[in-house]
């Protein structure tokens, strides 16, 4: 079953192209690995599935909401790491607050910063951070999950802890999608690991 | 040199020639050399006529009877008189200062003049007189029937003391301008409901504006006089003289009927002025004809003009910070909105406020001031407060508004787009994330703004709202001095900008921990 459908995506930014042909499709339970070097289009092709960039040709079939973790995270520093997690579900998604809260703390607690709830965003390391803002992704149960360069804040025991938590997280059904320069990590994390080069892929797996 | 007998015999002889030769030559230089020609006398041509105003034909000349009586008192002290222009409001300041010979504009004759300066004897006598509108003159005969009304006149003048002790006695409510014009036009819109100003003015005012009647009955007598320098005794001894000879050969009279002034009044002045050749033949003024109660005008000492004026500066304080907060809330809520537009508006409306902006902080606050009370009166009659409070209220907006857009432009990108993937809608990104970033960021000058705010405020007197700084300048003309008003309006505005400064540190203090 695909529950990400990727077709021959074409972006352009300022009247050059920066992805093209880019096809790619992924399951329940499939973590994918879109791996290159900087500025190969890795983080455009993560922002174009999200809708965040506006595509020029081919298509994204995509189930909503989407969940999204950017590379520097993107808290919001006017409140704490638990509001941040529990915001969108009772503002966006209408879900009683009372509730919303107590998952948030779950989700909190699942990712290992329970502790670190009540801290503001400038308190958090860049791990707990990140932790955060994949709980922040989490809460508003996106069947995609969707990672921009998760290890550049973190240190080597700390790409192995997320590797496996990815791994747990796609274990229940969810699909994630990670870019990465990391060859290491990417290998360790995913079932399938694709090469971005200058706009283009190709499966390496 | 060798002694010469010869021309030594005829020396005394030849010496005595030359000598007067030379001093008959010498003389008048001498005499003009050690005193100036020139009799510098101060106005303010902005009185107008008939006191003093520019030459309708050539603005480089005044004319008024002033000027005349300037021309008399240098043609009898042997000089030629010389026009310097000072704003009426300082006219007393700059003549203690020596800033010129004489001050003649229509100056009243009061007892703290007489104290803190060198006075002449009057040279013309004047009624205090009530203007009402004509449909009013039944109803508002004198100050007692106006109980709780406004009541216009011209500030530090006889006219306001009379005020003042009305508002005291009878309650009405005293309403000052700068100017002599706008309480007229103001008594015909209806904004006051009587004006009392001197009778030559009131004769102005009525002629001027139609419907508006003047009420016989004086409401107090006062005099015009010459003001000197406190050193300039024998200079005003002198121009008393040619004053008093003035008076005798009718010369004085001659400029007053030129100028349409000249009543029944005058003679009996002169007659009394010329009856006492004393330096004050005649009492500084009086709130009545017949009464002695020149005794409530006389200049008190200065702690007890300190103590007496406390409660009005704190009274005027009040206006400053109540109409200080109310402006400061209303730019904020307009400045807010006007940001929120500028950002996420549609091009029209980004062009139009950005219009609104640019002319706002291009122009003076005194011009919109002045537009928004006068220039709309024709249209829409703001009463003056309301017109303070637009006025500074959208001026800082402006600023306001510059200062949000800003800080909501310095809130990061990335967050707003997270927030987006999130599906949070436009609105709710900008009261949950993006607008409680920003005024963190915009506090700190927007405290800054409000004490600028506080200190503008003074600037609304020119339209009628007596403030701090107005009322401040009140005291210190009618006790002729700034030192002590001055402190004490310091003080007044420390203490109410210091405290705002520590609450605005607290708030920042408590987001931070927050």
């Amino acid at each position: 079953m695909t529950v990400l459908d990727v077709r021959s995506l074409e972006v352009r930014r300022g009247g050059r192209t920066i992805v093209a042909g880019v096809s790619f499709a992924a399951s329940p339970g499939d973590v994918v690995a879109l791996m290159g070097a900087s500025g190969a289009g890795k983080s455009t092709i993560l922002r174009a599935i999200a809708g965040l960039d506006p595509i020029v040709a081919g298509s994204v079939a995509i189930p909503r909401p989407v969940g999204m973790v950017f590379q520097f995270h993107h808290l919001f520093a006017n409140m704490t790491a638990h509001r941040n997690v529990w915001l969108a579900p009772v503002h966006v998604f209408r879900r009683p607050r009372a509730e919303a809260e107590r998952r948030a703390q779950e989700l909190l607690v699942s990712l290992g910063v329970g502790d670190r709830a009540s801290a503001m965003p400038h308190e958090l390391s860049g791990g707990e951070a990140q932790r955060v803002a994949i709980a922040r992704a989490l809460a508003i149960e996106p069947p995609v999950l969707l990672m921009d360069e998760p290890t550049a804040s973190l240190d080597p025991a700390r790409r192995g802890d997320l590797a496996a938590t990815l791994r747990r997280l796609a274990a229940d059904g969810r699909t994630i999608v990670v870019a990465t320069h990391d060859a290491e990590f990417a290998r360790a994390c995913a079932h399938r690991v694709l090469a971005v080069e200058g706009g283009r892929m190709r499966d390496v797996s | 040199m060798t002694w010469n007998p010869v021309t030594c015999s005829l020396f005394p002889v030849t010496f005595r020639f030359t000598a007067l030769a030379c001093l008959a030559l010498l003389a008048p230089r001498a005499v003009l050399a050690q005193q100036p020609i020139e009799l510098r006398w101060g106005g303010d041509a902005e009185g107008g006529a008939p006191y003093v105003e520019a030459d309708p034909a050539d603005p480089s000349r005044v004319v008024g009877f002033d000027v005349e009586i300037a021309q008399l008192l240098a043609g009898g002290l042997g000089r030629t008189a010389r026009f310097v222009q000072v704003g009426f409001t300082s006219i007393d300041a700059a003549a203690a200062r020596g800033d010129f010979d004489v001050g003649l504009s229509g100056i009243e004759d009061s007892a703290p003049r007489r104290s803190r300066l060198v006075v002449t004897i009057p040279y013309y006598e004047f009624r205090e007189v009530l203007t009402v509108r004509s449909a009013d003159a039944q109803k508002y005969r004198s100050l007692a029937d106006l109980r709780g009304r406004s009541v216009a006149t011209l500030g530090a003048t006889l006219a306001y003391d009379l005020l003042v002790e009305a508002q005291a006695r009878e309650g009405i409510v005293p309403v000052t301008y700068e100017d002599d014009v706008h309480p007229y036009s103001d008594l015909v819109l209806g904004r006051v409901d009587a004006v009392v100003l001197d009778a030559i003015l009131a004769q102005r005012g009525v002629r001027r504006n139609a419907g508006l009647t003047n009420q016989s009955a004086p409401l107090a007598i006062g005099h015009y006089v010459g003001i000197l320098a406190p050193e300039a005794t024998a200079m005003r001894d002198r121009m008393n003289v040619v004053l008093r000879d003035a008076m005798r050969d009718g010369r004085l009279e001659a400029i007053f009927k030129r100028w349409g002034v000249w009543n029944e009044d005058q003679p009996r002045l002169y007659a009394r002025v010329l009856a006492d050749p004393s330096q004050y033949p005649v009492a500084a003024s009086s709130l009545s004809p017949s009464s002695d109660a020149a005794q409530t005008l006389s200049g008190p000492r200065t702690w007890d003009a300190a103590r007496r004026y406390l409660p009005a500066l704190l009274r005027a304080a009040v206006i400053t910070i109540v109409l200080s907060c109310l402006s400061m809330a209303l730019a904020i809520a307009a400045g807010a909105l006007i940001a929120s537009g500028r950002i996420y508006g549609a091009a029209p409306l980004r062009i139009a406020l950005t219009g609104f902006v640019e002319i706002i902080r291009g122009t003076p606050l005194l011009l919109q001031l002045f537009v928004l009370y006068f220039g709309l009166a024709a249209f829409i009659q703001l009463p003056a407060f309301v017109a303070a409070l637009l006025g500074l209220g959208l001026n800082y907006a402006a600023y306001e508004s510059e200062i949000y857009r800003g800080a909501l432009e310095a809130v990061p990108a990335g967050q707003l787009e997270s927030a987006r993937t999130l599906g949070f809608t436009e609105p709710q990104i900008l009261v949950l994330v993006r607008a409680p970033q920003a005024f963190r960021l915009a506090l700190a000058p927007m405290t800054n703004d409000f004490v600028a705010l506080l200190k503008d405020s003074s600037l609304v007197s020119v339209i009628t709202v007596v403030e701090l700084t107005k009322e401040t300048s009140i005291f210190a003309a009618n006790i002729g001095s700034w030192v002590l008003p001055g402190l004490m309006c310091a003080a007044i505005y420390l203490a109410m900008s210091l405290p705002l400064a520590r609450v605005a540190r607290r708030i920042e203090r408590g987001w931070r921990h927050a």
